[in-house]
């Protein structure tokens, strides 16, 4: 540069030129190597935000265990924190049950619908059905927590008249509906996925289509089913909206469909919008009950990642 | 005998015809099932919320009584917090993509980013809303604030934005980055001036489905403190706001019959919103899926 600023004359200078040119490159060569860096922050922010989840649930944990023991939080069988009881099983238990009548109902009604779509519908049929069906997934759950409240409630009482107006069977099979695209879906892309030469095999053999789903598409899917099926109810169990609004603020250890129960998630929105001070024992017992809850799906999501990667079936 | 035999495998052939013929009709209407509560649910809210839907509703804030009550101010909530959410969750969501499709080495690390954003979408939306509370709402003191449910939102629909955005990022031809490699681009100019500008369909697409998943979250929200109550609408991003799917939360829970209907207009104007984002992104997508 020094060089290029003492030459003199009109004419232009070639130091000059590559000199200006090094400089424009620098420039760029600095801008090639500053933004891998900053990319690399922004997707820091996601291993920033599991951090962030592990750290806030383990210390204010901590903070809830060094007030309730952890053999009493998970032995005991009454909660009413209000009354300063923590045995988390009525919870748990209110969770496990609607993610039973959930699983019951999606299950069976997600693997049909999977099997018509993926084996009898025809390909317009399919195209038409599919994504009609994936609108299920797309409704917000606070419309199904008013589904379920005012319309399948009343429904179900019509069949069972003592049925409660907060139930953990209305509850339960709206979540189940609102999961069946998660099994459906993901079960049609797994049968999907069976190559043609597989059935033309079993049809040569004389097998009907109903033979051809049992006996050859079903076990080549199999992988893909069940980690479909366990996604599912990672979702039941962490639904929060539906059972708020639908199965109650009661927990209960109760395995009677027909009751009132409290979710894990439904206590943590119920003590979230009461008046809980920061840094009470109710504060902290959000966080040791969203650690459960958070450990619960986590084991089911690694479930089934495990099964989608072991059992990959490569055709 | 020859005769008897056959007889027997053509019973027995028509005894398996037949159950497969049953059997696909179970199917179909197992099928048939999940379209008949979609259909209720809609019959549902329509008929429910139909009667309290009226421009007053929309323009109205809420009220004590029934018929005043409106959704204004949820409306107008829910469209600032969308932004705060774009704006974080889009910008982060791409240049994390980017660093995985195109920077990122192949070691451990990289692989523990991916890994971990599997996870992530499959963490409870509830969970998000505690990560929330802790940190934007407490620690960084912003309480229960616009800018602290913002980013509580932002952060939940992150992982949907990376896979939509890695996606869009893969799905552009590698003749063309080459092109640009060939006409002495340097790296970062391929990416901004031609990989991007073709993935912008696919991320615009994937961008808007995650943030119309964000609009009827509730749960998150809830946690980090939205109001239910809000008479203004949030003047700057340490103010107090309401959106739609905690009023809606709101007028569900009331014991008056009056107030479902107030609920169903609700959910009505919210379905509409969903709708409109969706069919953009289908729009967006049809035009520009075949320039590629």
């Amino acid at each position: 540069m020094d060089k290029g600023l003492q030459s003199e004359g009109k004419m232009i200078d070639v130091q000059q030129m590559i000199e200006r040119n090094k400089k424009k490159k620098s420039f760029g060569e600095r801008i090639e190597k500053i933004i891998p860096f900053f990319l690399l922050l922004c997707a820091a922010v996601s291993v920033l935000t599991t951090v962030g989840i592990l750290f806030t649930l383990l210390r204010e944990s901590i903070g809830f265990f060094s007030n309730v023991s952890l053999v009493d939080f998970y032995t005991g069988t009454s909660w009413s924190p209000w009354s300063g009881e923590y045995g988390v099983a009525p919870l748990i238990g209110g969770t496990l049950l609607i993610t039973l009548i959930a699983t019951l109902v999606a299950v069976p009604l997600g693997l049909m619908s999977a099997i018509f779509l993926s084996e009898y519908a025809n390909d317009k049929v399919r195209r038409v059905i599919k994504p009609v069906l994936e609108v299920l997934a797309g409704i917000p759950t606070v419309v199904y927590g008013y589904f379920a409240l005012t319309f399948i409630t009343p429904m179900f009482q019509s069949f069972i008249p003592d049925l409660g107006i907060f139930n953990a069977l209305s509850g339960g099979f709206v979540v189940g509906i609102m999961i069946i695209p998660m099994v459906a879906s993901l079960s049609e892309d797994a049968m999907n996925s069976v190559p043609n030469a597989l059935r033309e095999g079993a049809y040569g053999l004389g097998a009907t289509k109903l033979e051809v789903v049992f006996k050859v598409v079903l076990p080549a899917a199999l992988s893909g089913i069940i980690a479909s099926i366990v996604l599912a109810i990672s979702r039941a169990i962490g639904e929060t909206m539906i059972v708020t609004i639908a199965a109650g603020a009661t927990p209960n250890l109760t395995f009677n469909p027909t009751e009132s129960i409290q979710t894990m998630t439904a206590f943590i929105v119920q003590a979230a919008t009461g008046d809980t001070t920061f840094g009470s024992t109710i504060y902290y017992s959000l966080y040791a009950v969203g650690m459960t809850l958070f450990v619960f799906t986590l084991v089911m999501n690694l479930i089934a990642q495990y099964i989608s990667r072991k059992f990959r079936e490569e055709y | 005998m020859l005769g008897q035999n056959e007889q027997n495998i053509k019973k027995r052939m028509e005894g398996r015809v037949a159950i497969n013929k049953v059997l696909m009709v179970l199917f179909g209407m197992a099928t048939a099932v999940g379209l008949v509560f979609l259909v209720l649910l809609f019959y549902r809210v329509l008929t429910q919320g139909i009667g309290y839907l009226s421009l007053d509703y929309i323009l109205n804030f809420p009220a004590p009584y029934p018929e005043e009550a409106g959704i204004y101010a949820g409306l107008i909530g829910s469209v600032f917090l969308m932004i705060i959410v774009a704006i974080f969750a889009v910008i982060i969501g791409v240049a994390t993509a980017i660093y995985l499709e195109e920077y990122a080495p192949k070691n451990k690390f990289t692989e523990f980013i991916r890994v971990n954003i599997q996870n992530l979408a499959g963490v409870p939306s509830i969970v998000f809303g505690l990560l929330g509370l802790t940190f934007f709402v407490y620690m960084f003191n912003f309480g229960y604030t616009l800018i602290a449910g913002g980013l509580t939102m932002a952060l939940l629909i992150l992982p949907v934005i990376v896979v939509a955005a890695q996606e869009a990022v893969r799905s552009v031809p590698a003749e063309i980055k080459e092109a640009s490699y060939g006409m002495g681009a340097s790296k970062w100019q391929t990416i901004a001036r031609v990989i991007l500008p073709a993935a912008i369909p696919g991320i615009l697409t994937g961008a808007i489905i995650a943030l119309s998943r964000a609009i009827g979250e509730t749960a998150p929200l809830i946690i980090v403190g939205a109001a239910t109550a809000i008479y203004t609408l949030p003047e700057s991003l340490l103010a107090k706001y309401t959106v739609m799917p905690i009023q809606i939360y709101n007028w569900t829970g009331r014991p008056q019959e009056e107030w479902q209907y107030v609920a169903g207009a609700g959910i009505i104007v919210l379905l509409a919103v969903l709708l409109l984002m969706n069919s953009i992104a289908v729009l967006i997508r049809n035009k520009y899926q075949r320039r590629l």
